[in-house]
């Protein structure tokens, strides 16, 4: 299957943090509408595709939303002031630019401090370029929130963008879906909101949808960088297989599943055992009575910055990875 | 009168009876029915002279923070543990009220004169810490206390300054009270109106509540942080008394829904009612139970700006208490018209 860069591209660069969520989804459901046989979305904004089939029912969760910072007050000069939407580090976010959701850009900066890495959120602000408040108030309202505004970067091996956390596992469920024709299992694709502030969106989607497996695709961290810490997930070894994270344990059904197709199909994996973090099957495997679940993770560097940076070919091997599970009859 | 029926009650959490006896009392000549729950939250439905666009939740919790009696000592002083997030410095030489028998006790410790230099810049430790009922002996403490019993702060409510109420517990005895209120009043639109309890210690009664009502739209009534002092930066200051009811935009538990929000603002200003926001990341309430119970549902917390709360003394202003309640009115018959 050849990379299309140009879709993963676009999905990276939709505005859609965690509670706005709603352009990223126009885009998805404009993608997908045309493979699915239901299409809709809940209270909180999930998007739910159903893709029908005769066997169990699945729910494949990729969250759309994105971390950001969220304006709490403007202040008598026009600066900004802000508090996170998820894991927001001050090191990475001082001198970047972001973005709004009106197009506004603005440019972190910091109050004057002696030392950068004792740098908290509470002394930063954002610098609009408003010469008052009024004019700052006509450009940003408190309560929005933006988003770091970067640009889309790739070679041949790799790209790096922001927001690859998790428009990659969207781009992976997204071409997943696309190619399989004829589901052997009854499929529910969710893009679920408000992941980054606690798995929020796959809980309220998981009692909806009520699956009987769930499989969460998510980007996870990196050993293999100078000095990095003792983690055995690198770049270009393959999908990753999630064996536990602090959300979840993976269910070995569908671990050792997905490993064995992996064996068989001589798709490259590398096993994932995370000692911090989480994802969407964390909520979904205590939803109701409880539900068998996994995690396919996309090798990522630099999560959360920037410049998250994952391999072209561990992306590809997501995809035949996924579309292996979904198309044998569990 | 209401608030102060409400905020003299005894009620940490675990431990409401008082005060849901006090509401269900009140409510019920009002509302079409009143029941409690198995885990203690009070759940009312109040029809209205129109059916909702969609079913709507009003919700206050019932508890406040207090301490619990651990162990009585040889000479009959109780010792203690917190309930809920209790500043331990605010403790130190307050009165509070013990048990069901609301024995009244003083919380004592090492005089100034008798600690050691450096002990005077530390904040004593909740084991140095004790209650005094003014038994001579654990005999005579056992005949009045028994392990486990609560304590609360020993506050009369008092109105003073300008139109300022003081007391204890207004976090949220106060969004007990608009809700009485609320559902006391001639409605547009049916609601059901939700009294929890727990919500202290990790929003426990919402999660229950809001499976048993399955709400599309809540609406979460709150006594919220608010502090303000001169050299404050004014992004330092959450809410501001006398500014009007505040409305959340994020906290630890919930990012509240932006089209709602604005439509909130919409009704505040149609109606002229004075509104500010909550400036603050920090905290939670039962939104985040209620909004991520079942498939979902939108919420928005609506707070009467409260000064020191968590303490024996809070303080509120009357105008911000009369404008919440005239804000959640307005945005209850404007929820009959239009769903979200």
């Amino acid at each position: 299957m050849a990379f299309n860069s140009e879709l993963l591209r676009k999905l990276v660069t939709v505005y859609g943090p965690s509670s706005r969520e709603h352009l990223i989804r126009d885009m998805i459901s404009e993608e997908i509408k045309d493979h699915v046989d239901e299409l809709y979305t809940d209270a909180l904004g999930n998007l739910i595709a159903h893709k029908k089939g005769p066997g169990k029912k699945i729910m494949i969760s990729a969250h759309m939303d994105q971390i950001g910072l969220i304006v709490t007050d403007i202040d008598k000069d026009g600066f900004v002031r802000f508090g996170n939407i998820g894991g927001i580090s001050p090191a990475v976010t001082f001198s970047q630019r972001v973005i709004f959701e009106n197009n506004t850009i603005g440019a972190v900066y910091s109050e004057p401090v002696d030392d950068l890495s004792k740098l908290k959120l509470e002394d930063m602000f954002i610098d609009i370029g408003a010469k008052s408040k009024e004019e700052a108030e006509s450009m940003v309202s408190i309560g929005d929130i933006c988003v770091y505004h970067a640009e889309y970067s790739e070679n041949s091996n790799v790209v790096f963008t922001p927001y690859l956390d998790d428009r990659v596992g969207c781009f992976v469920a997204v071409e997943a879906l696309k190619s399989i024709q004829k589901p052997e299992n009854d499929l529910y694709f969710v893009f679920s909101v408000q992941e980054e502030v606690g798995l929020r969106g796959a809980k309220t989607a998981a009692y909806g949808v009520d699956p009987d497996f769930g499989l969460a695709i998510d980007v996870t961290t990196h050993g293999d960088t100078p000095k990095a810490k003792r983690f055995a997930v690198g770049l270009h070894k393959g999908a990753a297989i999630k064996v536990k994270d602090n959300s979840v344990i993976s269910h070995p059904l569908v671990r050792e599943r997905l490993v064995h197709l992996a064996q068989e199909k001589g798709i490259p994996y590398q096993m994932e055992v995370l000692e911090f973090g989480g994802t969407d099957s964390g909520a979904i495997h205590m939803n109701k009575s409880g539900v068998p679940s996994g995690v396919i993770s996309i090798p990522t560097r630099y999560v959360h910055s920037t410049v998250e940076m994952a391999s072209k070919e561990d992306i590809t091997n997501c995809i035949a990875l996924l579309k292996a599970y979904l198309e044998e009859r569990l | 009168m209401l608030l102060k029926r409400l905020t003299e009650a005894s009620g940490a959490s675990g431990n409401e009876k008082e005060v849901r006896d006090i509401i269900v009392e009140e409510i019920r000549p009002f509302v079409d029915s009143v029941r409690i729950d198995g885990i203690g939250n009070v759940i009312a439905y109040k029809s209205g002279k129109s059916p909702a666009a969609g079913r709507i939740m009003v919700t206050a919790h019932m508890d406040e923070v207090g301490l619990m009696i651990k162990d009585i000592d040889s000479t009959g002083l109780l010792k203690f543990l917190t309930v809920g997030g209790i500043d331990k410095r605010v403790l130190v030489s307050k009165a509070v009220v013990v048990g069901k028998g609301k024995i009244k006790g003083v919380i004592g410790s090492k005089p100034i004169h008798l600690q050691k230099r450096n002990e005077w810049t530390k904040v004593l430790d909740i084991n140095e810490l004790y209650i005094d009922i003014g038994a001579s002996s654990k005999d005579e403490a056992e005949k009045l206390i028994s392990i486990g019993d609560y304590a609360v702060f020993d506050t009369k409510y008092e109105e003073f300054g300008e139109g300022r109420i003081k007391a204890k517990a207004l976090d949220n005895r106060v969004g007990c009270a608009v809700l009485v209120e609320l559902l006391k009043s001639s409605l547009e639109t049916e609601i059901y109106g939700v009294f929890t309890v727990m919500e202290e210690v990790g929003l426990v009664g919402a999660g229950p509540a809001a499976f048993t009502v399955e709400p599309d739209v809540a609406i979460i009534l709150e006594g919220t942080v608010c502090y303000e002092m001169p050299d404050m930066d004014s992004h330092q200051i959450p809410t501001v008394l006398g500014n009007g009811p505040a409305i959340s935009l994020v906290d630890r538990s919930t990012l509240y829904d932006s089209n709602f929000r604005r439509r909130i603002v919409e009704t505040a200003e149609r109606n002229s009612i004075k509104y500010q926001f909550r400036k603050t990341a920090m905290g939670g309430n039962d939104s985040g139970k209620i909004h991520t119970s079942k498939s979902g549902c939108i919420t928005t917390a609506i707070s009467v700006p409260t000064r020191y709360i968590h303490s024996p003394l809070s303080v509120i202003s009357r105008d911000d208490y009369d404008n919440t309640l005239a804000l959640v009115k307005a945005l209850v018959s404007d929820l009959e018209k239009e769903a979200l």
